[in-house]
């Protein structure tokens, strides 16, 4: 195997990479449905999947491409309608952490997958909430996936559609929300983590030959970086094995 | 008693212009055929509810059929968007499209009240996010037994419900395994309900496995019998997901032309669900799984 990777594939591995120890995920749509899978198969298989179209402990034995698919249901530990998932395993509080998306993302973590623009009247009409509103209130923690971008990175988000740290500091404590709110965000350049104080996104480790001018020209705001900044470790033979052959063999997320 | 029938004649007696309808199944049992045999009837002005309106509202936007759409997640599961539905919503094309707005657990506690005829059902959710800001049926209440703030959404009670299951008998008791997304609940708040079945089954059948049975027969109005009815989503055990032309959707969609052409030769130039199946024949058999059996439990005999 080549020891080459790609920029998605080196984020879909440090992602991954974020849920050693978790217990519990909630899997989001797209990029954190690999991400977790790849957790599932290389550093965690006693991870257990919980799929918002009502599946607790998945074992995929294909990638599933969207979140209802039936590899998510033959072989798992319980399948059951929507009402007892969102009710009793998540607003009971038995997940640890939530992996979204985010088509738009702020300086606080706060997600938008809903509109761009007016919501009367949009730009663009993004798909909305799914699962996403509740899951960014309940999980213990959250993970981000996105692609760094200014227009995904905007400093306000124009539609908050999953509540992160809000207005930063202490708002999300303020408001009682339960969840913890997110931790790390996971981008095809760098790891961008939350400080303690103002809940602002700081970025704690670059990817191996990505420079602060490149992360900063791709986000809408003065990025702040940590005292000290990592190096974020390549994706193992392993994991590009699994990827490659296992998880997305037509590439289409991770190429 | 239910009628057993035909999609023809269930669409035409049960479903007005006007209604408000919900074809339910989360990826899974999502019912094509039924949406189609909507087109080809030509209804109008219907509000159509589902968490996600998948490519099945969307060609049913793009059909002029949908005036309103009740949801909570408007993409195409796995691939992107849903064109028809963005061209509705961004330009007015064929027409406007009002929306009502939840996330997934708001709008699955919407269909739990009206199932159970509630005047509201709470949820832990939305706090900090601007949905209520933009939906003022998304409300925060005081608990009556403390000091704590809630959310509640109203009942939600469609004029009918369409829903697509693995098996049924001739008296409506409806049998489903696999994700169950809202089925029940969407059954039970609705006041008509169409159930279309893979396999009509004798009611020995279901009574010898009363445990997988989601719907009565008691809340049923017509037991239509439709194989690969939810084609190109799928019925777990019978046949997969048709991923591919998810992907293709979003090709075909792309622009009025593609799709309307598409929906001619698809819908509109087909009298029904059995020349579909026989116009897609070769592609079905493609999507059959192989066997993965539970193992058999026993109900036990008590005389």
């Amino acid at each position: 195997m080549a020891s080459a990777y790609s920029q998605n594939e080196l984020m879909i591995a440090a992602a991954a990479r974020e849920l050693q120890g978790a217990r519990v995920a909630f899997v989001g749509v797209g990029l954190p449905n690999i991400v977790c899978n790849l957790a599932q198969r290389s550093h965690s298989p006693a991870l257990e999947l919980v799929y918002e179209a009502g599946v607790f402990g998945a074992h995929p034995a294909r990638l599933p491409l969207s979140i209802g698919d039936p590899t998510i249901v033959t072989g798992s530990a319980s399948t059951m309608g929507m009402s007892d998932l969102f009710q009793f395993y998540l607003q009971r509080g038995l997940i640890d952490v939530g992996f979204l998306g985010a088509a738009q993302i702020d300086r606080f973590g706060n997600i938008n997958t809903t509109v761009i623009g007016n919501y009367a009247n949009p730009r663009v009409r993004l798909p909305g909430s799914g699962g996403a509103a509740e899951i960014a209130v309940l999980c213990r923690r959250i993970l981000v996936i996105t692609r760094l971008s200014k227009r995904a990175f905007p400093p306000r988000v124009d539609f908050i559609t999953s509540p992160g740290h809000l207005d930063g500091g202490d708002a999300r404590a303020k408001l009682n929300v339960p969840g913890g709110g997110p931790e790390a965000v996971i981008t095809d350049l760098c790891i961008l983590r939350f400080a303690d104080d103002t809940r602002e996104m700081l970025v704690t480790s670059l990817h191996p030959n990505v420079t602060r001018e490149q992360v900063q020209a791709n986000i809408g705001w003065d990025v702040r970086f940590a005292d000290e900044v990592a190096t974020t470790p390549v994706p193992t033979a392993r994991e590009l094995e699994l990827i490659r052959l296992e998880l997305d063999p037509q590439g289409l997320y991770s190429r | 008693m239910p009628q057993v029938t035909t999609l023809h004649h269930a669409i035409r007696d049960l479903v007005h212009d006007g209604d408000t309808v919900a074809i339910e199944g989360f990826t899974h049992l999502i019912c094509f055929a039924a949406a189609h045999e909507i087109i080809r009837q030509r209804k109008r002005d219907l509000t159509l509810c589902r968490l996600t309106p998948d490519m099945i509202y969307d060609q049913m936007i793009a059909a002029g059929v949908c005036k309103k759409l009740v949801f909570s997640y408007a993409g195409n599961p796995g691939v992107g968007s849903l064109q028809a539905f963005r061209r509705a919503v961004e330009k007015g094309e064929p027409r406007p499209l009002e929306l009502d707005e939840y996330s997934h657990f708001g709008l699955v506690a919407r269909y739990i009240a009206g199932a159970a005829r509630l005047p509201f059902y709470p949820l832990n959710s939305y706090t900090g996010s601007d949905l209520p800001k933009v939906n003022p049926n998304l409300r925060q209440i005081q608990s009556p037994f403390g000091d704590d703030k809630i959310h509640v959404v109203p009942p939600l009670n469609p004029d009918v419900a369409i829903l697509h299951a693995q098996r049924a008998d001739e008296n409506g008791n409806t049998q489903i395994w696999g994700l169950a997304g809202v089925q029940k609940e969407a059954a039970f708040a609705s006041k008509r309900v169409i159930v279309v079945v893979e396999e009509l089954v004798a009611a020995s059948v279901i009574r010898a496995d009363p445990n997988r049975t989601l719907i009565p027969g008691l809340i049923v109005d017509a037991v239509v019998v439709e194989p690969w009815g939810a084609h190109p989503s799928y019925v777990q055990g019978a046949y997969d997901r048709d991923n591919a032309f998810y992907v293709e959707w979003d090709t075909i969609s792309r622009e009025t032309a593609t799709l309307n052409a598409w929906l001619d030769e698809w819908v509109y130039g087909l009298a029904d669900r059995a020349a579909y199946v026989q116009k897609m024949r070769d592609r079905l058999e493609q999507l059959r799984p192989g066997d993965a059996f539970a193992a058999p439990i026993n109900y036990g005999e008590y005389k």
